[in-house]
């Protein structure tokens, strides 16, 4: 990891030039109209051999253009099945849902999302830096500007001096960095990220969360951020959707105010320890209607 | 004082004999000692079957000619004879030598001669099956149709005896006026196609569902999945199935000589050995098979740890 550097001082000019600056992406948010995401009685039944599983029920969610929403939940609540309906990598099977006004596969042909796997999935015979840039030769950038590109979103994660590395040189969780740089890099307003960093340890999790916040409040990109972690979801969202298993299902909605340059510290405070006893209480409640 | 002695050895010795130990563990641990040990039991065992199997001939003629005989003569003349049962190792070291250092590589009676004229046929022959194997697994891998249609067929087509099929498919190429190297190629091509489909179907599907799944939300094209996933990740089977595809495409070529009466080939020397009871020729011709299937085997291999290294793997 990189323990030297502080969140703060991660994007230098090189990466705020590849990027939109904050101020104009929040107001293009607010001039943009229309929700990024929204889902209307949305449903998704998989026809097993065993019969029928009932993956999503009924669900309604709107996510507003630079909103940091987090879909919590237990294993089997849906939380990544509809995320991947927005990726348009799964298909209701009932409802409507938009993103970006059109459909996902819209969505999906117009490359309007970054996608961040729950491993991060670099194809090993690739360095580090053509990882970054496989997005881009596959939308025809020109070599000159990927990798100008590659630069500035390598720095912005904290991996400058990796570029010519290969994966398997790099930790766990330089690796999913490396898969976060690789998702903004074709520059999506819409990044949808699934339990990114579920399969590191805590330590580097808190330093990634505090990168991640610090990255989204100078793009201010739409995340919709899909976790385990009550902690993780409650200091890096302004929106906690809450769902629940069997069939899946939203059992809260929860829209935090938190103060946009918190850092881990925060997460000692009464409002943070009150919004995360919601989230409990709303993961409870789920639980105990299955049983 | 003895005892004492023994129990603290010189520092100096003690370096020693640690780095005796070090350099017995290296050549225990490395190929070097295994496979020296294997081949000297090997020479061994040869020798000792080539008396056994000789004797009853070398007996005879003894007797024959009136001669009385010791067992040590008996042993010498075993390993002495011009078409023994079994030819002893020194005698086809000898006879290669004759015949791939001391003949001229443009006379019939070379083994260099011969083995390019196999080698040549194995080669076309591997080349072709290499390139319809890749082409039948992109097509398995890409449709559906083709899977169900085709792969019963490959399957199907390597449970014919390769024997049985040789001399049909010389003789309806020599109707249609084609001889010489281009039936012998078709053989070892109708061999060695078969590994790489099977590797590469295998090979194309080996991506997982994640970095497929990322392709996907790029929405990549089929071709740019093709060349920047599925290819990349086969790489490993396409090498394995080529090592098993170059050895048995020359096993191919070998056999395609013999129900042909070909004039030349390895095939052509070893069966033209066993007309004439040539036994030392066949076994030189066999030799000579097998060090040319280990160089191409090892030719391949250079090719794996190339590419291996392009692509970056961990050492």
């Amino acid at each position: 990891m990189t323990p030297t550097a502080a969140p703060e001082a991660a994007p230098d000019a090189a990466a705020s030039e590849a990027v939109p600056a904050p101020s104009a992406a929040r107001a293009s948010a607010a001039a943009g109209g229309g929700p990024v995401v929204r889902t209307q009685k949305l449903s998704l039944t998989f026809q097993t051999a065993d019969g029928p599983v009932y993956a999503l029920s009924g669900i309604d969610l709107t996510v507003e253009e630079g909103d940091f929403v987090s879909l919590i939940g237990p294993s089997g609540c849906g939380k990544t099945t509809l995320l991947r309906v927005i990726a348009d990598l799964e298909q209701p099977t009932d409802g409507d849902i938009q993103v970006n006004g059109v459909t996902p596969h819209q969505a999906r042909l117009e490359r309007a999302y970054g996608y961040v796997f729950q491993a991060a999935a670099l194809y090993p015979w690739r360095t580090i830096e053509r990882n970054v840039t496989l997005p881009l030769e596959i939308m025809g950038v020109p070599q000159a500007e990927r990798r100008a590109r590659a630069a500035a979103y390598l720095e912005m994660v904290n991996l400058a001096g990796f570029a010519r590395k290969y994966p398997w040189q790099l930790s766990g969780g330089m690796q999913q960095r490396a898969s976060i740089a690789r998702a903004l890099c074709f520059d999506p307003d819409l990044l949808l990220m699934d339990e990114p960093f579920g399969a590191l340890d805590e330590i580097v999790r808190d330093h990634l969360n505090e990168q991640l916040l610090n990255l989204w409040n100078t793009t201010g990109k739409t995340v919709v951020f899909v976790t385990h972690s009550i902690s993780e979801a409650v200091f890096l969202s302004n929106k906690i959707v809450v769902m629940s298993p069997r069939p899946g299902r939203i059992a809260d909605v929860i829209e935090t105010d938190f103060p946009p340059d918190r850092d881990l510290d925060f997460r000692e405070t009464q409002a943070f320890i009150d919004v995360a006893h919601r989230v409990r209480m709303g993961l409870r409640q789920g639980i105990a209607d299955d049983d | 004082m003895t005892t004492d002695a023994q129990v603290t050895p010189a520092p100096a010795d003690a370096a020693q004999r640690g780095r005796l130990r070090a350099g017995l563990d290296r050549a225990v641990q490395g190929r070097a000692l295994p496979i020296a040990t294997v081949s000297l039991a090997i020479v061994l065992l040869w020798y000792a079957l080539a008396v056994w199997l000789n004797a009853d001939l070398q007996i005879n003629r003894f007797e024959r000619a009136d001669q009385s005989w010791t067992f040590g003569e008996l042993v010498l003349a075993t390993w002495a004879q011009d078409r023994p049962m079994l030819p002893a190792p020194h005698q086809i070291v000898a006879e290669l030598n004759k015949t791939v250092f001391q003949t001229g590589i443009t006379s019939v009676r070379s083994l260099v001669y011969h083995s390019w004229v196999t080698l040549s046929s194995t080669l076309a022959g591997f080349a072709i099956g290499t390139l319809l194997g890749i082409l039948l697994a992109v097509g398995i891998v890409h449709a559906r149709a083709l899977e169900k249609s085709l792969l019963p067929w490959i399957i199907s087509s390597q449970t014919v005896p390769i024997l049985a099929i040789a001399p049909m498919i010389v003789v309806v190429l020599g109707a249609i006026g084609l001889n010489g190297l281009i039936p012998k190629a078709v053989i070892s091509m109708y061999l060695c196609f078969f590994p790489v489909a099977i590797g590469m179907v295998k090979g194309l599907r080996a991506p997982d569902p994640l970095q497929m799944d990322l392709m996907r939300t790029y929405s990549a094209s089929r071709w740019q999945t093709f060349w920047m996933l599925r290819w990349p990740s086969s790489l490993p089977f396409l090498f394995a199935s080529l090592k098993v595809a170059i050895a048995i495409s020359l096993v191919g070529a070998i056999v395609a000589e013999l129900p042909t009466g070909a004039q030349a080939g390895l095939g052509a020397r070893m069966l033209a050995g066993s007309y004439y009871g040539q036994t030392i020729q066949i076994w030189s011709a066999l030799v000579a098979a097998s060090v040319l299937a280990a160089s191409l085997v090892g030719v391949v291999a250079l090719g794996e740890r190339w590419a291996h290294r392009r692509m970056g793997a961990q050492p």
